[in-house]
């Protein structure tokens, strides 16, 4: 059946029979977004984490009925002072290594530091242990996430 | 602007491709032998008249930063602007291609990929800037001698024009076989800080790079395999019915390792393996547990095994009536976990195969493919992918993975792409992981001396069986059973060490840094214990053997230096020191640990010095410290597979359970500097970490770690 999703500020149209499809295999096979990763499907790893309602969610886990008429954003079209502060920041770190979990946490910075302008190494550690990075970036995620904050006049 | 990583469908339309309008597109491929030269810019460098200068990598980029580091070599000695560089994958070609650390073979792995091109990339770019200064002399009748080429620019006197200029010009010269390479005082980017950001960081920020996830071809099926729950069990019955009525799956096939479900999206595919009834047959499959197969192991190296490196008389020494010291070591398998689980896309029309995807060692997936194909190996084209992580994984020695794709491809065959999925569950409980080994240690202290030392190793072989062996396996023993064991940094008068290949369990392989996860541990701890027996300081205690050991103890003298050693760290808190040398780096660090809730260690901070040549990428090298240091205490701290009745019980990171940010430590990294040869950091940074928090502990609690992981459970 037809389904709209309202994905980066546009209505599309998907045809996905079952319901229960999470969001992150119709974003990926139907629309062809491709910046949201899969790592684990059992939400313990955060690569596939997208803003839905502005709020940090795993996609691998929300089935697409619950996503729509909801507003989804993914990688491809966060925008706005935080998410540019966020790239910025993470450019100027080089944070990536392999980058494949990189979209998942670049869009979980981004939702905390629009929560929390200046957020402390704790705050980080609770709104980023959901994100896993086997290459272990972490030490330049936290760092970029300051530098990101101090930009914003945090 | 950063630069991008250039798309592989960038090769064929090129315009005005120059310095040899070579460059290796896939139907050529198809038609047998490259001519080779000496050097051969053709095929490593592409310069556009619109002075955008391609370096094509031969090294797999799973994270550890080879297409930057190439390409960093290459624009130093051509003489390019690092804003006008591009890179991208180079297809599977063991001629022109191969790593000139392994032979006739096309591969990443072993931390080679800086110390195999630093010398051949180098000279790329010479040739490439002697040919480009040949051309402006000709338009210019000007010397050559008296033309500069600098950020990317041509100068004699008042003229100047950008390399893309000449660029058709020099390309009908011939190249030259010796190009002078510039003194390392000369350099601008090799070595200098803040001169080379990386060249796939953008799109790794803003979901653009393309991952083999990513690659969606017409009418492609997705596949998953339903796997047995125990290594080594095929299926005996299959009932499809139910998996066929799924709306999405397209066909159900089953092939040597499982059923393969193939459906038209992921969803389907998941659904439809889901709805399988398989009857397995386990006649020849594992039914032990992990704790029986180390068991088997302990047992075999309570017994003398097959002698890798001995001196002086160990036997005699350790009967001598000095103290003798006794430890036995565990080590449980491990999962590599890439974030990117394997994958792989495929099609075969009957006569060649076209694949994408992150190929690790690309000359020997070419012979793998072509030979459950049937053909050729040059009717194999490999399209090498950016890889989400490795850590070895991506290193397939047969029955793994890629012989899956291929089967999966071929049962579906022709004309029909397959993108071939691997789960998180497939891939922590699938296998190949870093082998279960146990250690066995006898020492003898005389007075204030290490006077003997045994280390007796029992394991399952990575290389026995596979293509590998013969670089990997003599005289019965593995190499990376005892890389890193039987060659000490330290003077020991008495010395052995003796393995045991212990065949059986799941299919073992190497993981990031292989020998030295275990190695290092052991000597390192044990050695430390020694050194607290005897009442030495553990830094001045080991530079006190170090006499024919100068690298190592410089990098030791620098994270002393580094952390302030022996400075005395907070209440509740302890140091521990370790150092390793692997892959021809040499990498200390001094960790600082507490314990917290539960008993739970607490690394708060790391501080590292490492010796691994020139440095050609400093930050590159400090990050590969960072991340190795990550995964090695991750792993050391938390992570195991065991088996039950012959399936892994960890099979998603709900169990086995992966370092998270709250849980990583400060580090500082301190490059010495030198002017030797460079050599690897992907792996280096990972062996210290585990035996310097484990000797911090050790002073924290008095006791010393003999079983891993230290932690073991979910958070």
């Amino acid at each position: 059946m037809l389904r709209n999703l309202r994905v980066n500020g546009e209505t599309r149209k998907v045809d996905v029979e079952d319901g229960d499809a999470p969001l992150l295999w119709v974003l990926r096979d139907e629309l062809h977004l491709t910046g949201t990763k899969y790592g684990c499907g059992i939400a313990q790893c955060g690569a596939c984490t997208v803003h839905i309602d502005g709020v940090p969610t795993r996609a691998c886990s929300i089935p697409v009925s619950a996503a729509v008429d909801r507003d989804i954003v993914t990688i491809e079209g966060v925008a706005g002072p935080e998410a540019d502060a966020v790239r910025n920041a993470w450019t100027a770190h080089d944070t990536p290594q392999c980058g494949y979990c990189q979209s998942g946490q670049i869009m979980s910075a981004i939702a905390l530091l629009r929560d929390n302008k200046s957020p402390s190494d704790e705050d980080i550690d609770l709104a980023m242990n959901g994100n896993i990075c086997r290459c272990a970036t972490y030490h330049r995620i936290r760092a970029a996430i300051h530098d990101a904050a101090k930009s914003l006049g945090g | 602007m950063q630069p991008v990583l250039t798309r592989r469908d960038a090769l064929t339309g090129a315009a005005g491709l120059v310095i040899g309008a070579y460059v290796a597109p896939r139907a050529a491929l198809a038609k047998g032998p490259m001519p080779d030269a000496p050097v051969l810019p053709n095929a490593f460098l592409r310069i556009a008249p619109d002075n955008i200068v391609t370096v094509i990598v031969k090294h797999l980029e799973f994270g550890q930063g080879p297409i930057t580091g190439l390409t960093t070599l290459v624009a130093e000695e051509l003489g390019a602007d690092w804003s006008q560089m591009r890179a991208e994958h180079a297809p599977a070609n063991a001629k022109l291609y191969n790593n000139l650390s392994f032979g006739p073979m096309q591969g990443t792995g072993g931390s080679s990929a800086i110390a195999n091109s630093y010398m051949q990339m180098r000279r790329v770019g010479a040739a490439a800037r002697e040919m480009l200064i040949a051309a402006a002399a000709a338009e210019w009748r000007a010397p050559a001698s008296e033309i500069t080429l600098e950020k990317g620019v041509l100068r004699h006197g008042d003229k100047n024009a950008p390399i893309g200029a000449f660029a058709e010009q020099a390309a009908t010269l011939p190249v030259p076989a010796n190009p002078k390479l510039k003194d390392a005082k000369d350099f601008k980017l090799i070595g200098r800080e803040n001169a080379v950001p990386k060249l796939d960081t953008a799109d790794k920020t803003n979901g653009k790079a393309l991952f083999t996830l990513d690659v969606y071809e017409p009418d492609m099926l997705t596949v998953v395999v339903a796997h047995p729950p125990r290594f080594g069990a095929t299926p005996q019955r299959v009932d499809d019915k139910a998996a066929r009525a799924i709306p999405g799956v397209v066909d159900v096939k089953p092939i040597s390792t499982g059923v393969a479900v193939y459906a038209t999206g992921m969803w389907a595919a998941l659904k439809g393996r889901d709805a399988l009834k398989v009857i397995w047959d386990e006649s020849r499959a594992e039914h032990r547990s992990s704790a029986e197969l180390i068991d088997a192991l302990a047992a075999k190296a309570a017994t003398p095994g097959v002698v890798a490196a001995s001196h002086g008389n160990v036997d005699a020494a350790l009967k001598s009536g000095g103290k003798v010291v006794e430890a036995e070591y565990r080590f449980p398998y491990l999962a590599h976990a890439p974030m990117e689980p394997r994958d792989g896309v495929m099609k075969f029309d009957g006569a060649k195969v076209q694949a994408r995807y992150g190929s690790q060692i690309q000359t020997l997936d070419q012979m793998q493919i072509a030979k459950i194909f049937g053909i050729a190996s040059e009717n194999v084209a490999i399209e090498t992918l950016l890889a989400g992580g490795s850590f070895g994984r991506r290193g397939d020695l047969g029955g793994d993975q890629l012989g899956e794709l291929c089967e999966a491809t071929k049962a579906i065959s022709p004309n029909r792409w397959v993108k071939l999925i691997w789960t998180r569950e497939d891939d922590i409980g699938g296998g190949f992981y870093r082998p279960i080994v146990v250690h066995k240690m006898r020492a003898a202290i005389d007075g204030d001396q290490i006077v003997a030392w045994s280390d007796t190793v029992a394991s399952p072989s990575i290389g026995k069986g596979t293509a590998m062996e013969p670089m990997m396996l003599a005289n019965g023993v593995d190499n990376t059973m005892v890389e890193g064991a039987k060659e000490l940094p330290y003077d020991i008068p008495n010395f052995r060490c003796d393995a045991h290949i212990v065949d059986g369990g799941p299919r073992v392989l190497f993981w990031r840094s292989v020998g030295s996860t275990h190695t290092a541990f052991v000597v390192e701890t044990f050695l430390d214990e020694l050194l607290a027996l005897m009442g030495k300081d553990p830094v001045e205690g080991r530079l006190a053997m170090m006499s024919r050991a100068p690298r190592e103890a410089g990098a030791l003298r620098a994270v002393a230096e580094l952390a302030g050693w022996p400075r005395t760290p907070a209440q509740g808190r302890a140091r521990g020191v370790a150092l390793a040398k692997s892959f021809n780096s040499y990498v200390a660090q001094i960790a600082e640990v507490s314990l917290g809730r539960n008993g739970e260690p607490r690394v708060h901070k790391v501080w590292c010095a490492v010796d691994c040549g020139v440095a050609v990428n400093p930050d590159i090298i400090r990050a590969q410290m960072e991340g190795g240091i990550g995964y090695g205490l991750g792993h050391i701290l938390y992570a195991q597979v065991r088996l039950e009745k012959g399936g892994a019980v960890e099979r998603n990171f709900d169990a086995y359970r992966s370092l998270r940010i709250n849980e990583m430590p400060d580090i500082e990294v301190r490059i010495v500097p030198s002017a030797e040869p460079p050599t690897g950091v992907g792996e280096p940074g990972v062996p210290p970490i585990g035996p310097a928090v484990a000797n911090a502990l050790a002073k924290l609690t008095g006791k010393r770690t003999y079983r891993l992981p230290i932690h073991p459970g979910v958070a």
